[in-house]
């Protein structure tokens, strides 16, 4: 099947200046394609630019096989939704949602079809005659949605849509777009800064940073296997910990030396570990880490670490102590034994573990 | 921490109601100051020509009499025509009601096409029309005779109303670019993907938002073109003069005798309208001015 979006080369300029260098991406039917990365990495232009609202300067755009050169954002089948809901304030909620079909003359009683139904999806009927302006926040991003939803385009673009909610209601507006999307299977690209509406939501992420693409991967791909530093601080909550880190390599495998706090080096060894250079960057997850006696996996490291600080975060407990420099999260039980300012022995889980050049940051294994 | 005791909280209450009689006082005082004119004109208008000529000038009419202002209306002689300012003050409203919505109207399209739509050298464009709300009138009075000359509208209610309304678009367009500016430019961005036109995006939506700007701009607008002198005089003939011309005129022309309360009664009558407006739809005048820092 071919691809519902394809972007081939893409670049954009503002003068002098590259927004967006070389963006090769493609999603399939159905996919939720997630754009994430830092606020001025480009990712709203790129949504632009597939929405036709910015032009590009370079490389293609093809939307379910159709190149979008010199196609207006109407013709290009899509529907947005806009951080700032973006409502047409004088109009009443069902006339916001009619508006796109009332402009392409779409029969009127077919326009009341349509505004029923997606009035019902997103329970928003007895809304339909007010105005944005006596509605709340949550009630606004409905009612942008429902435009969306009423033109029942061929892709999906979302631009930042949960950032002006608090905090509550965004994680539920999350749940609902993820259940929209299955339900409806509809194609979606989706930008956010927020790494973590990026995994929950996304089928596919792309990280991207300064304009350039870091890495695009499902979800448990970007976690697990980050292609560079960036993407590794970037993408988890706590953030990947990042520890520099001296390679040594024995007849048992290659061993990290890793520089401890007023105690010995912490030096951890793994056994499949190989072509690595002297100077690297061990990242580990803060799951990783955890009390030696109840972690148990194949390849687990026991080494004593000195805890400065705990953190009960409720359901877990977050174990701070300074490692090879860096301040290094651990993530133990809520009921941990572990007391601060005591050291205590935690096992590393080597499976889990990547290794970054120090230099370039790019992913060695 | 300080110690607030040794403050009375009579004496400080007792000085607020001091200051706040004197504040009262100097409000009152600038208040008849700027009555005073009125005052006068309004007396003296009502006045017989007798009675100005034997009374002090701010006293009280004895015997209340219109007369002056009937003269003024249909009667009073300008030059050697006493048609008084009814046929002028109709010229008036024929080349004020049109030049006003006209200018309006392109001042909005023009304040929406430049705030929301970020063409290349859009600023520049602004810039430029800005410039317009500098240029004084005497500068371009040559030009534009000769311009109306070869349209075949000099003298005629059509080119004031052309001279008005292209002199009226840099204040308009100012006006409706500030208000249009504040307005998320998602709002297009989002209609643009609806399928909207520059056109149906302007009729719409922008301009059912405008209210506010527009109320401003029409009084705004209103007031320049009514009162209006030196385009009137210069663009204007026998016939088509708007009234603040041929207020001018009576009040020039007299014959024998300086009839004070026909003048006066003729001021009001050529001022009434712009008051009026103003009386009307100032509170949306103030209202719109500040209506910048309200979202969209």
């Amino acid at each position: 099947m071919a691809p519902i979006l394809e972007l081939k080369g893409l670049s954009k300029k503002f003068g002098a200046l590259d927004i967006l260098k070389d963006i090769n991406v493609s999603i399939e039917a159905g996919e939720f394609l997630v754009l994430v990365g830092p606020s001025g990495c480009g990712k709203s232009t790129l949504l632009n630019c597939i929405a036709g609202l910015e032009p590009i300067s370079g490389g293609s755009i093809v939307i379910d096989g159709r190149d979008m050169q010199n196609v207006s954002p109407k013709d290009r089948d899509i529907a947005m939704v806009f951080q700032s809901y973006a409502l047409y304030p004088t109009m009443t909620v069902a006339k916001n949602i009619t508006f796109g079909m009332k402009v392409r003359g779409v029969d009127k009683a077919l326009q009341q079809e349509k505004l029923d139904y997606v009035a019902r999806q997103l329970q928003i009927d007895t809304l339909l005659d007010r105005r944005p302006s006596q509605l709340s926040g949550g009630q606004r991003q409905r009612v942008a949605m429902g435009r969306a939803l009423v033109r029942d385009p061929k892709l999906f673009l979302f631009d930042e849509p949960l950032s002006n909610l608090d905090a509550k209601l965004r994680v539920e507006m999350r749940t609902e777009i993820k259940k929209l999307h299955q339900k409806l299977n509809a194609s979606m690209v989706y930008v956010t800064h927020d790494q973590i509406e990026a995994m929950t939501l996304a089928t596919k992420i792309v990280v991207m940073k300064g304009g350039v693409i870091q890495q695009i991967g499902t979800p448990a791909e970007i976690y697990s296997h980050p292609a560079n530093l960036f993407v590794a601080d970037f993408m988890g909550s706590p953030a990947m910990n990042l520890i520099p880190a001296k390679v040594k390599k024995n007849g048992k495998g290659t061993q990290f030396i890793i520089e401890n706090k007023d105690r010995d080096d912490l030096i951890l060894t793994d056994r499949h570990a190989s072509n690595l250079p002297e100077e690297i960057v061990l990242g580990i997850r803060p799951e990783d880490i955890g009390d030696s006696k109840l972690q148990k996996h194949n390849h687990d490291q026991v080494a004593s670490c000195l805890i400065d600080v705990l953190e009960p975060a409720g359901a877990d407990t977050y174990a701070l102590m300074l490692l090879g420099g860096v301040e290094v999260t651990a993530r133990l039980q809520a009921e941990t034994s572990a007391i601060a300012g005591l050291p205590m022995d935690l096992s590393f889980n080597m499976d889990k573990v990547s290794y970054f050049d120090a230099n370039t940051g790019e992913r060695l294994n | 921490m300080t110690n607030f005791a040794h403050y009375s909280t009579t004496h400080v209450s007792v000085k607020n109601l001091v200051l706040r009689w004197l504040l009262y006082a100097v409000l009152a005082l600038f208040a008849f100051y700027y009555m005073l004119p009125l005052f006068v004109m309004v007396t003296t208008s009502l006045k017989s020509l007798e009675e100005i000529r034997t009374g002090s000038l701010i006293s009280l009419p004895r015997d209340v009499t219109f007369q002056a202002w009937a003269t003024a209306w249909s009667s009073a002689c300008s030059g050697i025509k006493c048609e008084g300012l009814r046929p002028y003050f109709w010229n008036s409203v024929i080349m004020a009601v049109p030049a006003v919505l006209i200018s309006t109207f392109i001042g909005a399209l023009n304040g929406y096409a430049v705030a929301q739509w970020r063409f290349r050298g859009a600023n520049l464009l602004f810039a430029l029309i800005l410039f317009g709300c500098f240029i004084p009138f005497q500068v371009v009075l040559l030009p534009m005779a000769r311009l109306l000359g070869q349209m075949g509208l000099a003298g005629s209610i059509p080119g004031l109303i052309m001279v008005h309304v292209i002199y009226g678009i840099g204040f308009t367009t100012l006006f409706f670019r500030n208000y249009y500016v504040t307005i998320p430019p998602e709002l297009v961005k989002a209609a643009k993907i609806d399928g909207a036109s520059f056109f149906r995006i302007f009729f719409s939506i922008f301009l059912p938002l405008s209210l506010p700007i527009i109320v401003v701009t029409i009084i705004w607008q209103f007031t320049q073109i009514w009162n209006d002198f030196l385009f009137g005089v210069s663009f204007s003939e026998a016939g088509t003069q708007p009234v603040t011309v041929a207020l001018n005129n009576i009040v020039n022309s007299t014959t024998g005798v300086k009839e004070y309360n026909v003048d006066m009664a003729a001021a009001i009558i050529a001022a009434s309208p712009t008051l009026l407006v103003y009386i009307v739809a100032g509170k949306y005048f103030i209202r719109g001015l500040t209506a910048g820092s309200v979202k969209g």
